[in-house]
């Protein structure tokens, strides 16, 4: 199942997407905060025990206060330093953003926390829940009035494409009119599964690894038709690094 | 086509480490203000980076360069549409004495509405007890208030020890926890379109009507002006606010006679719910410190003539600044006409907001 994912189109006429966060992610997350809440509270309960020997009324108040300020303020506070994110979002790779991609406004994040009232009734956030598993955008009840969602934020590195794309020499490129026709036979997805099985190579099983590569080389080669001296004794992995070489680099 | 992805990567990488850079340095340091070459290159960047996304959604599908540069994007975009305020620094006093205020007169079609359902609230649960006055556990399900008030007041006015001694701090501190949750509750149910809200002040109203029934009856109205108007003269317009701003999030929601589309009338609101809303919790801290110090004393203590005028100077002053305060003569025509024109926001009081 393809995760749901938001999809923005900018002015520009740039299209992007974001990947929403499901119901089970953000519990998860939700279950961790509660986790830090509850050791806020500790904390502050006791800090009120310190204060009981001054004036036990006092050190009452502050309990109910720090309750009441932690529980409420803790998603309030880090979502606005944090830029949309708690602890628990942080360690799920989560984040609340902007329904439109614009910036997170203040009242935005004020908004999706207190409408947590309605999405935790009548227990464990029973209507938030149900209201994010049938949004088209997994939006509980807050993140509707806030105008938020919450996004998957995978650790985004720029990709080392490098790896299937060295200078070593390339076979099918002594036949540059096959190596233009095999460029133009080429769709961008099946170029796309060629680069992914390169770069996940290493991470199959060596019998998946060999039938796969047979079976990529062999629809690479119904594509166009290199003669034999160009791609015999060349193994089906090689065949699919020499494909990939000649698709995504012209030299 | 297939772009050749080697010389893109090489030419393009450094477009997309400096617009990075500056996107990090931006959300390190949201205070930030680029001058105008440098906001005219951040444009650039961007427009670049996004050419380059296209180029890539069109003529390659390499998954992880499309998904960063997605990323990259929508970090930019966010940065450059927004259109609203940034965040320039909080001023407490101006919020206080003119943003809450206006908001409020903004907004007087649902207070109007939160006191009418109040009141309706009221007028049944006075009209319940005086009928039925066996009803009293049912309409007023607290023990406090099931004693007979003429009983209750001998006793309060025999009292020689201060019942809350030692105790007026945390109840003071439970007091005010409770009514804002109780008020935010009520904002929230506005999600319901409108009908928690109606049912929370309903609810109130039924109790308030109620006990004022039993205290008139029972010939014991100035001692329940005294008790009630110190606190009551916050607390109860504090929740009426709550309500005011439940009705405002339900009517974005529902959206009679816009034709905007749900989440542009959410996102014209959701500043003015989160003013109501902090202004109530402000409301209500002052009632809780007040119902806790004054309120329950009573005569010989302190007279009731005193604690009523106290609470009518309250009242009073709530009023003129709901009414008044933050606003210029034009000000206060154009909300007028707001009011009359079914709450559209007026031109100026927005911008200043």
């Amino acid at each position: 199942m393809n995760s749901p994912s938001l999809e923005i189109r900018t002015p520009e006429g740039i299209c992007f997407s974001q990947m929403l966060a499901g119901p089970i992610a953000r519990f998860l997350a939700w279950s961790l905060d509660l986790f830090c809440i509850l050791v806020l509270l500790t904390l502050v309960s006791y800090l009120a025990l310190l204060l009981i020997f001054v004036s036990p009324g006092l050190a009452v108040a502050l309990n109910t206060l720090g309750y009441f300020v932690i529980s409420i303020g803790y998603g309030i506070v880090c979502e606005w330093f944090w830029r949309g994110q708690t602890l628990g979002k942080r360690v799920c790779r989560l984040r609340v953003v902007d329904a439109e991609g614009l910036r997170l406004q203040f009242h935005q994040v004020v908004i999706r926390n207190l409408l947590r009232f309605v999405d935790a009734l009548p227990f464990l956030y029973f209507v938030g829940g149900v209201v994010c598993w049938f949004s088209p955008k997994c939006q509980r009840l807050g993140d509707i009035a806030g105008g938020t969602v919450v996004i998957r934020h995978p650790r985004l590195l720029e990709p080392d494409l490098d790896q299937v794309l060295p200078g070593k020499f390339n076979s099918l490129r002594q036949y540059p009119h096959l190596a233009a026709r095999l460029r133009q036979g080429v769709s961008p997805a099946e170029a796309a599964l060629a680069v992914q099985a390169l770069l996940r190579r290493d991470h199959f099983q060596p019998e998946a690894r060999v039938a796969l590569f047979a079976e990529l080389a062999a629809h690479f080669k119904s594509k166009v038709d290199f003669p034999p001296e160009a791609t015999d004794g060349i193994a089906d992995e090689q065949y699919i690094r020499n494909v990939v070489g000649v698709l995504y680099s012209e030299h | 086509m297939i772009v050749d992805l080697q010389r893109f990567l090489a030419n393009e990488r450094p477009v997309w480490s400096e617009l990075e850079g500056m996107l990090d340095q931006l959300e390190r340091e949201p205070g930030v203000r680029m001058s105008l070459e440098q906001a005219q290159r951040f444009h650039c960047l961007f427009e670049r980076t996004a050419a380059d996304l296209a180029k890539l959604r069109t003529f390659s599908s390499e998954p992880e360069t499309r998904r960063y540069l997605e990323h990259l994007v929508a970090r930019a975009y966010g940065e450059i549409h927004e259109t609203r305020d940034r965040h320039r620094g909080f001023r407490p006093l101006h919020w206080f004495f003119a943003t809450l205020p206006q908001t409020f007169r903004r907004h007087l079609r649902a207070f109007a509405m939160s006191l009418t359902v109040t009141v309706a609230g009221c007028l049944l649960g006075g009209l319940a007890l005086a009928l039925d006055p066996e009803a009293k556990p049912v309409l007023m399900p607290f023990p406090h208030l099931q004693q007979d008030p003429a009983q209750r007041v001998a006793q309060e006015e025999q009292a020689t020890a201060d019942r809350l001694a030692g105790a007026k701090t945390t109840f003071s501190a439970f007091l005010m926890t409770h009514n804002t949750k109780v008020s935010i509750l009520t904002l929230a149910l506005g999600m319901s379109w409108g009908v928690g809200t109606v049912l929370m002040l309903f609810y109130n109203g039924v109790i308030l009507g109620a006990v004022t029934v039993d205290y008139v009856a029972a010939g014991q109205a100035r001692f329940l002006l005294g008790w009630l108007l110190p606190h009551g003269a916050i607390e109860i317009p504090a929740i009426l606010i709550a309500g005011q701003a439940g009705f405002v999030l339900a009517s974005a929601l529902i959206g009679w006679g816009s034709r905007r589309p749900l989440t542009a009338r959410l996102r014209q609101v959701s500043g003015d719910i989160v003013t109501l809303i902090f202004g109530v919790a402000l409301l209500l801290v002052w009632a809780g410190f007040v119902e806790a110090f004054l309120s329950q004393y009573h005569e010989p203590v302190i007279p009731y003539t005193a604690k009523i005028a106290f609470g009518a100077l309250e009242l009073a002053a709530l009023t003129l600044f709901l009414a008044r305060s933050g606003g210029t003569r034009r000000g206060r025509d154009e909300e007028t006409a707001s009011f009359i024109n079914g709450g559209v926001p007026a031109k100026s009081e927005r911008a200043s907001a």
